[in-house]
């Protein structure tokens, strides 16, 4: 083995320590028997799992958390899915504009694009809380949506489009025959992406969360503050075990290096 | 009348004019090839007359009715692509059966008609299959089947075979002439092979930068080419100044430029002009040795330069009095590099564009 190869052993094999080290000791503490965070955790026990079930709070918002998720993300792909047809596949003029404004909400930094929000939807327009969560959250996941579903229609032969309108089928017939058949697995990994993001974001839904109406990451914060026992550990656990189960299945149908092209 | 009409179309990407007053006829039942380099707008011409593409100006005149304005899934026409662009989440009956369905055809003629097409295209035993079960040959008599069995009222097909090799090439353009034939289907085929080309066309239009320069059947454009560049396309690589002596109905003499009497026919002068260029191509001059004629008509004296083996010919590069010429030979003998020799460029062989 040569310097520079051993270098980049070492290297890795920090990077992973510091990545991997503190998911040991959330999950470590997740099971201890101490009535607080201590790692090694003396003892072995269920009760903080338990717990999550006795805290009110955590089961009212994670419903919330899922609705949102889920109704984001089908809003989102409702506009996203066009969008993303309309980018790939017209010439228009204004086109690179429109491009750069349904990607803007990646390049704008969440914290301030969440307060903007804010401001606009529930200070200006008088928006419930829970419609504005919704709006915020389909807003900030869109471009998620409208990168995976472009990458699959770039993969996908215009010339079998043209091909099915020749033999007699309107472009929009044609888009829900052939074009979203044959991207299935794209729309799917976008929904997982676009509901995992939603799901764990803070940043937006710090700003449009009100009475009533918290997700579940926003109580998870607010819980850390008063109590110190090992029960959001335990939650933890359980959100990293769901977003690998999702991980799992975008792996199994489109493989993971789709995102990484 | 024709079938088919273009008349003064003009198509531009942006700025980019590629077809410019564009004219074309096409008789019912005909299969009329495209040839031309790379870039000339065969794809264009072919996309227009499938309707994906707009022109700026011009009509598209189809069985007397303006089809200008119609659009692509109204027109009818079965379109071949290059890429076959078949329904990969679909099997190959339902890639066939897809245009029926769309018609709202009876289930069980559909089921009669696409086995029917199948049968022709000899896949009827691969109807379960997907795209991407099948070669490159099946998948394009898939394609083909497909854009057939609608009994299109015009097909086209766009350099289907370039993506076989060059055996199955052979095998399918017979089998697409031989299809085209039985079903008297008008037909517009895109290709840069000259051969494929010739094979099967019943005429050729030869295009350069987006003008059809000569439209005719397979056998004029071979031996009487219009014009310089389709001269030059077809083989015919050897081209000399000359300028009118005089013009014969039979017979007509011309002047090389150092002298030399060239008599042609007439029938093989396309052009009015005074100076002109005589084509001819490499294998109809005969090398005759020298002293060994001795009329001077229709010979130049050269100089044998590089030569190259093709396999059934020698060919050489000849510095003659009016330029290089290509030369073949027969393999009997080898003239060497240096050597004196007398070519002979019968009348009847050549060409003035
Ligand atoms: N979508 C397009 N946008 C801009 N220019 C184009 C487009 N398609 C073709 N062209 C240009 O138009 C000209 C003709 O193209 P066309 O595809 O018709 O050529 P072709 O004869 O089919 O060539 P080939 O044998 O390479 O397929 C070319 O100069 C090409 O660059
Ligand atoms: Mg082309």
């Amino acid at each position: 083995m040569n310097t520079k190869s051993r270098f980049l052993t070492i290297f890795s094999v920090l990077v992973y320590t510091f990545l991997i080290f503190p998911l040991v000791i959330i999950t470590a503490a997740a099971f201890g028997a101490n009535d607080y965070l201590k790692f090694p955790p003396e003892g072995f026990s269920f009760k903080w799992v338990a717990n999550i079930f006795e805290v009110e709070m955590f089961i009212r918002t994670f419903k919330i958390s899922i609705e949102i998720a889920v109704f984001g993300t089908f809003l989102a792909l409702l506009i996203g899915i066009p969008a993303a047809y309309i980018l790939s596949r017209y010439q228009f003029k204004g086109r690179n504009f429109l491009q750069g404004l349904f990607l803007s909400p990646v390049l704008i930094p969440a914290i301030v694009f969440g307060f903007s929000l804010l401001k606009f939807l529930i200070i200006k327009m008088q928006f419930p809380v829970y419609t504005s969560l919704l709006i915020g959250h389909t807003v900030v996941i869109l471009p998620y949506i409208i990168r995976v579903i472009s990458s699959s229609l770039e993969s996908f032969d215009y010339s079998i489009e043209e091909a099915a309108v020749s033999l007699g089928a309107g472009r929009i017939k044609t888009f829900f025959i052939i074009v979203l058949p044959n991207i299935t697995s794209g729309v799917i990994a976008a929904f997982i992406l676009a509901f995992i993001n939603s799901f764990n974001n803070v940043p937006i839904s710090i700003f449009l969360t009100g009475p009533g109406v918290s997700t579940l990451p926003i109580q998870m914060m607010s819980y850390v503050e008063y109590y110190f026992d090992p029960t959001i550990a335990a939650l933890s656990v359980i959100l990293m075990l769901m977003t690998a189960i999702l991980m799992f299945i975008i792996e199994r149908t489109l493989g993971l290096s789709f995102f990484t092209k | 009348m024709a079938l088919l009409n273009l008349k003064d179309v003009s198509v531009a990407y942006g700025d980019n004019v590629v077809l410019k007053d564009f004219n074309l006829n096409i008789k019912k039942g005909d299969l009329v090839s495209l040839l031309g380099p790379s870039g000339c707008g065969k794809t264009t011409t072919l996309r227009l007359i499938g309707g994906f593409i707009q022109a700026n100006k011009g009509k598209f005149i189809f069985n007397d009715k303006d089809y200008t304005k119609v659009p692509v899934h109204k027109r009818e026409f079965g379109f071949v692509f290059q890429s076959y662009a078949l329904f990969p989440h679909l099997s190959v009956f339902d890639n066939v059966a897809f245009g029926l369905k769309l018609r709202k055809t009876p289930k069980g003629e559909i089921k009669k008609r696409v086995m029917e097409m199948l049968d022709i295209v000899g896949l009827a035993d691969y109807s379960k299959r997907y795209p991407k079960e099948l070669s490159g040959g099946q998948r394009q008599r898939v394609a083909l089947a497909r854009a057939l069995v609608i009994k299109p009222d015009l097909l086209l097909l766009d350099e289907p075979l370039s993506n076989l090799d060059a055996k199955l090439r052979v095998k399918m353009r017979v089998g697409i002439r031989k299809i085209q034939k039985e079903l008297n289907i008008t037909t517009v085929y895109v290709t840069h092979d000259q051969e494929e080309c010739f094979s099967i066309s019943d005429k050729v239009a030869v295009m350069n930068e987006g003008v059809i320069e000569h439209l005719d059947t397979p056998q004029n454009i071979y031996d009487n080419p219009k014009t310089e560049f389709v001269a030059n396309f077809v083989g015919f690589e050897n081209f000399i100044d000359l300028s009118l002596q005089s013009k014969n109905e039979d017979i007509s003499t011309y002047n090389s430029k150092n002298g030399r009497v060239f008599k042609v026919k007439s029938t093989n002068i396309n052009s009015n002009k005074e100076t002109i260029k005589g084509a001819i191509r490499p294998e109809e001059i005969k090398i005759v040795n020298k002293g060994g004629d001795n009329k001077d008509e229709n010979t130049l004296d050269g100089i044998v330069g590089i030569s190259t083996f093709l396999g059934k010919e020698y060919q050489y590069m000849v510095d003659t009095e009016v330029g290089k010429l290509l030369v073949n030979g027969n393999t009997n003998k080898r003239y060497k590099e240096g050597e004196k020799v007398k070519l002979y460029l019968p009348k009847e062989k050549m060409v003035l564009v």
